[in-house]
């Protein structure tokens, strides 16, 4: 089934993946501050905020394979907490951006006073400090990703059943958000960002800084989730996803490790969700649209799951096709996205990487399919009685 | 997926006041089931079954198929919870208060009648996950492997045989070799009664020679439950025997008392059960 590569030893390919980010950080970053724009070695801006984005989806693609490679947890509602880490971040450069606006009032944003309304609602309070927001970039996805794991694991929802809850967690969180009243911009959602800590947002050399930064959340998040595999936890993890009722039987509080990495996984879509909000210069209800969410975890299963770096590949590939298709025929886009989905899922069930010579040398669990019939030539004793069925009644 | 028959109780909830240690045993019973009846949509796999295990006996279970067996262990282990009845550990702690891995914690181990294991990991690794100690998740994130804890892994690979396969993925094993690998994770877990589903289906005449004999010098010191199909290997470990049929005990006693026994031969169709 999966390789146990991904579990321990060798790791080549995700060294790979982290010195090419590196390189590319710095590359791009010379590219564009230090190399005048006549020569052919400058990189644009906006090259440069296209890979930051890119940085971003490949940081939600390490969130979802962190659950779903190793703990067997699909979930297609991971866009919401990318969306609410963006609005978080939205809300702290709504407020940088004080009597800058069309309006000029120092305290509330062009919204709010365009409703009418005359003070800041109390859950904006806080979010002129950075280090306020960049708490609740955190928190916020993370306790709703905790009560809402919690009711739905400990009721042992999983498989499609947990999907589609997902699915209408992020639905129910993009109609809340279109309303006006809610507060949080309505369908123009929040944007006309002018500052970030005191940095002009259009400035090149922020948006270097920017793309620096949505590259050090990457690496830094890899890490974080490969730590995390690696340790006894991430075996657990495995150990749910393969044979969840063994789990159990070996004492282990399921719903528990469910909601621990389902969190952490939150969070890290927070994180990027938040660091892609002033790349874009813009967050609005769209970003909690259900295909959002499908489509990056089209990016995982592309890439290839249980590996975090498969993840990071497919998120760059699938995003670079989106935007050289988009420009030529912007229709096409879902037909493509859903054509390369079936292709993946029955040609190439482990993802890009398979394609990788690093994968050339088979994995042993690869060798043998689970369960399969016994070889031995003892195997007749069991054959022999009117036979017990084979299957037991896993859920 | 939803189960509505596998309502456990809460996570956050701390139900359990009794640790296995403190279980009363007193009486000599180490398992105690009364009255359970657990219905699937209607149909009672288990109806009324009534069973008492003394502390560190080998009891077999027989019984055809769709008898109710694998089911009785589900709500032994707390994997099901039964519609009706009592089920108790020890004459204190009841079973049926408890989620399934606390209960699993120093009290019952359970063999899957399809040998389970985890197939992505190495064969040491299944062992290592298996050993007794906290389950918590924060201890799982930080602890590191102990010269005790590889001793530990060493001694039960040894054990069941498969030392020289300590380092291959657990899915290349053969099926035999993976019933020995979930026996094995049995006694790493330590539980004090073993549920042992079908544990020879799929092993050479050997394998199951060996079995037989780790599983006999189990008893005594943990309470052994073994449900097998085979009686030439019933007959090899069993002192008592029970048959199930139908969701409650048809008939309890000596292999041979059983066996004589026309209720029994009835409803093996007039076959004898030890026909091999
Ligand atoms: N999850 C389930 N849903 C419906 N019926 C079930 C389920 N599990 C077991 N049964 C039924 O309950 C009866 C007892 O099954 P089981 O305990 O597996 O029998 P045994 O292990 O003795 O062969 C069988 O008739 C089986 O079809
Ligand atoms: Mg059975």
């Amino acid at each position: 089934m999966f390789s146990r590569k991904s579990l321990g030893g060798n790791d080549t390919g995700g060294l790979i993946v982290m010195l090419f980010i590196a390189l590319m950080l710095v590359w791009v970053s010379v590219g564009n501050l230090a190399v005048h724009e006549s020569s052919p070695w400058h990189v644009s801006t906006y090259t440069v905020t296209l890979l930051g984005k890119f940085l971003c989806y490949a940081l939600l693609a390490v969130s979802i394979d962190l659950i779903w490679g190793y703990a067997g947890i699909l979930s297609l509602g991971h866009g919401a907490f990318f969306a609410l880490g963006g609005y978080g971040m939205g809300m702290y450069l709504m407020r940088q951006i004080g009597d800058h606006g069309q309006y000029g009032n120092p305290n509330l944003p062009d919204f709010m006073v365009f409703l009418n309304w005359h003070e800041l609602p109390w859950y904006w309070h806080g979010f002129e400090h950075f280090w306020f927001a960049a708490l609740m970039i955190l928190l916020v996805p993370g306790l709703l990703a905790g009560l809402f794991g919690w009711l739905a694991f400990r009721s042992k929802v999983s498989g499609v059943y947990f999907a589609i809850i997902t699915q209408a967690l992020t639905y129910a969180l993009m109609l809340a958000f279109f309303r006006n009243e809610m507060g949080f911009g309505g369908n123009n959602g929040l944007t006309d960002f002018k500052e970030i800590l005191g940095f002009s947002i259009t400035e090149n050399s922020t948006r270097v800084g920017l793309f620096v930064a949505a590259g050090i959340a990457l690496i830094l998040g890899y890490l974080i989730a490969r730590t995390i595999v690696r340790s006894r936890f991430g075996r657990v993890l495995v150990a749910i996803r393969d044979a969840e009722p063994r789990t159990r039987a070996a004492g282990y509080p399921v719903a528990q490790y469910k909601l621990v990495v389902f969190v952490i996984s939150a969070m890290l879509a927070g994180v990027a969700g938040a660091l892609y909000v002033p790349q874009v210069g813009i967050i609005n209800p769209g970003e909690f649209s259900p295909l959002s969410s499908i489509e990056a975890v089209a990016w995982v299963a592309t890439g290839g799951r249980g590996s975090l770096f498969g993840p990071i590949i497919g998120a760059f590939a699938v995003n670079y096709s989106k935007t050289e298709l988009t420009t030529i025929a912007p229709d096409l886009w879902p037909f493509v996205l859903g054509g390369l989905f079936i292709l993946v899922t029955v040609f190439l069930p482990k993802g890009l990487i398979s394609l990788l010579a690093l994968r050339k040398k088979r994995s042993m669990t690869e060798a043998a399919p689970p369960n399969e019939t016994p070889r031995d030539p003892g195997s007749k004793i069991a054959n022999q009685h009117n036979a017990p069925p084979p299957q037991e009644y896993l859920p | 997926m939803i189960d509505a028959y596998e309502e456990s109780a809460g996570m956050g909830e701390r139900i359990n006041q009794l640790k296995p240690g403190q279980a009363d045993i007193s009486h000599g019973t180490i398992l105690y089931l009364e009255d359970v009846t657990l219905s699937f949509d209607g149909f009672k796999a288990l109806n009324g079954l009534n069973l008492t295990l003394d502390d560190g006996e080998l009891r077999c279970i027989i019984g055809p198929n769709g008898a109710g067996k694998s089911t009785m262990m589900d709500v032994i282990t707390g994997r099901r919870k039964p519609q009706q009845g009592r089920v108790f550990f020890g004459q204190n702690i009841d079973l049926l208060k408890l989620p399934e891995h606390e209960i699993a914690n120093g009290m019952v181990g359970r063999k899957f009648q399809r040998p389970t294991v985890f197939e992505a990991l190495g064969v040491a690794e299944n062992i290592e996950l298996t050993l007794t100690g906290s389950r918590s998740p924060w201890r799982m994130l930080k602890v590191r492997s102990t010269t005790t804890e590889r001793d530990r892994i060493d001694e039960v690979l040894t054990t069941i045989g498969l030392i020289g396969l300590r380092d291959r993925p657990a899915g290349v094993l053969s099926h035999g070799q993976k019933q020995w690998l979930e026996i094995g994770m049995l006694l790493a877990q330590n539980p004090r009664i073993l549920l042992v589903d079908e544990p020879v289906a799929g092993m050479t005449g050997e394998e199951v020679v060996r079995t037989a004999e780790l599983l006999v010098s189990l008893a005594g010191t943990r309470t052994v439950v073994v449900v097998e199909h085979d009686m030439a290997f019933v007959r090899k470990i069993a002192n008592k025997v029970t048959v199930l049929h139908q969701g409650s005990v048809l008939a309890e006693g000596s292999l041979t008392s059983v066996q004589n026994n026309p209720k029994v031969i009835e409803v093996y169709l007039g076959e004898t059960p030890c026909s091999n």
